[in-house]
């Protein structure tokens, strides 16, 4: 009787037929994916992006060249140079990070006691060549800049469990 | 001025001769545009099983896609394998694609809009689908590599098997309606749509459904093309527009036996209901969304199941598919018999 029960499910292809349905319920149920360039999925206040050099709202840059971002960065990916300027305050002439190394840790946001070095939401910044992602001083405050807004609501955000 | 454009077409031999290229064009142009859009159709099918979104950006809603990637084939180079037998490997690719246009010259759009309406119709066809197994044998020869070699020897296996149990369904039709002229198949289901022959021969329009998939190589049976083991199967080593032919022609052929089965089964150019203002609509558009509707199960087929085993194909085809049509045939054979329904002629 099972053997019939079975043989009569095989050919009046019922397992098949609700397979279909499954699939046809499915075809109408609102998409899974989002219309990427044009619509986003929303980022935490802690996602570790695209680093960026902060200033103070005097213009003056944050980094005093203690040089704690480069002393933890498990990939040794900063370089840091440093030497007192003309009015007595140390600051870095070199802070270079080499952004093929990097592993997006954190690690240098967290270790930096003025919040200079951030990691922003910033994922787009993909090159044609291998040099264009060694950023030298100019380009992480250049992105500072660019960013300030978003890093300063993010750091504000996350400053409750920090 | 319109009366002797028409009488040198009818009656002129050159006026014949380009009268019947202009059938043939007005036939396989908005085939090929059918061709190009069933590939957008299959994407967005399938993207929407999958809850995704399908091509979307070339044009609106993406519907410039297909001649976007047209154009990407027709643009690259045509590679050919220093190993292969070039002439061969060439003439493969148009074989296929030949062979899926030709078969539309029987093919009726709609009461008396068919280029030959030739009393064996259906038997062409079926010769001609045949034929299209060498474009793929002689491609997977000419390749002179294993995945294309193993494919090919695949493909053919499974057309053939799978042809048999579509001749059998064939007869079940030809048995009701006494005639092998397609024209006539369809006017013999005229009437109501459950007058159709899908529902008096549902048992046999599922096994033609299901032949069909296996005839043009669509999962569950695209073992031929199985990724994980033969690469691409026969079209492993093409490229760009022998590529494209070989497409177009599989994709075209889907469209034949979609076209196919709603002639045998879903009364061809046949409004469902037969009465106003069903029967104003014009036939071509019946038909037209006839085969929309199978090749949409075509598509939906592809986003459900799972690909057969190369056994299991052989099981399906040979040990159920036959011996189920041929009894169908049978059965049938002796209920028109023994009912006295032989249709007379």
């Amino acid at each position: 009787m099972a053997s019939l029960d079975r043989t009569a499910r095989q050919f009046l292809l019922t397992e098949v037929v609700v397979g279909f349905l499954v699939t046809l319920r499915y075809m109408f149920k609102p998409k899974a994916t989002i219309n990427y360039p044009y619509e986003r999925s929303p980022l935490s206040p802690r996602f570790r992006g695209e680093h960026a050099l902060r200033r103070y709202p005097n213009g003056e840059e944050r980094c005093i060249a203690c040089k704690l971002c480069e002393a933890i960065c498990p990939a040794q990916a900063i370089t840091i140079e440093a030497e007192p300027r003309e009015d007595g305050s140390r600051r870095t002439t070199r802070y270079d990070i080499d952004m093929t190394k990097c592993i997006y840790c954190g690690f240098c946001q967290e270790a930096c006691p003025v919040d200079a070095i951030v990691e922003g939401p910033n994922t787009e910044f993909s090159t044609e060549t291998r040099e264009e992602l060694l950023y030298d001083k100019a380009r992480l405050l250049a992105n500072g800049d660019r960013w300030e807004g978003e890093l300063a609501a993010n750091l504000q955000a996350d400053a409750a469990w920090r | 001025m319109v009366g002797t454009v028409v009488t040198f077409l009818t009656t002129n031999w050159l006026g014949q001769a380009i009268l019947i290229l202009l059938e043939c064009l007005a036939v396989t142009v908005p085939l090929l545009v059918a061709v190009a859009y069933m590939t957008y159709v299959d994407r967005k099918v399938w993207a929407s099983i999958q809850l995704r979104r399908g091509p979307n950006v070339v044009g609106p809603f993406g519907l410039l896609q297909p001649f976007a990637d047209g154009l990407k084939l027709l643009l690259k180079e045509t590679i050919v394998p220093s190993s292969a037998n070039t002439i061969l490997f060439l003439i493969a690719p148009m074989i296929t694609f030949i062979t899926a246009l030709i078969a539309w010259a029987v093919v009726p759009f709609d009461d008396g809009w068919v280029i030959a309406d030739i009393n064996v119709g259906i038997l062409y066809l079926f010769a001609i689908s045949s034929l299209g197994v060498y474009g793929i044998i002689i491609a997977g020869w000419a390749s002179n590599s294993k995945y294309a070699f193993l494919g090919a020897l695949r493909s053919a296996a499974q057309m053939v098997s799978y042809e048999v149990s579509i001749g059998f369904v064939l007869i079940t039709v030809l048995l009701c309606v006494g005639s092998l002229n397609l024209s006539k198949i369809v006017l013999a289901q005229s009437g109501w749509f459950w007058n159709w022959f899908w529902l008096p021969l549902l048992p046999m329009f599922v096994i033609y459904f299901v032949s069909a998939l296996a005839e043009t190589n669509r999962t569950p049976f695209d073992l031929p093309m199985s990724e994980a083991e033969l690469v691409q199967g026969f079209q492993t080593e093409y490229s760009s527009m022998p590529f494209a032919l070989f497409f177009l022609g599989e994709y075209a052929n889907m469209i034949l036996l979609s076209g196919l089965g709603s002639i045998l089964f879903l009364g061809g150019w046949m409004s469902p209901i037969p009465y106003a203002p069903f029967t104003w609509i014009p036939g071509v558009i019946w038909f037209a969304l006839k085969i929309a509707l199978l090749l949409f199960v075509f598509s939906w087929t592809k986003g459900t199941l799972p690909r057969y085993r190369y056994d299991q194909l052989m099981r399906l085809g040979w040990k159920v598919f036959l011996p189920v049509s041929l009894g169908w045939v049978v059965l049938t054979a002796a209920v028109l018999q023994f009912g006295g329904w032989v249709p007379q002629h």
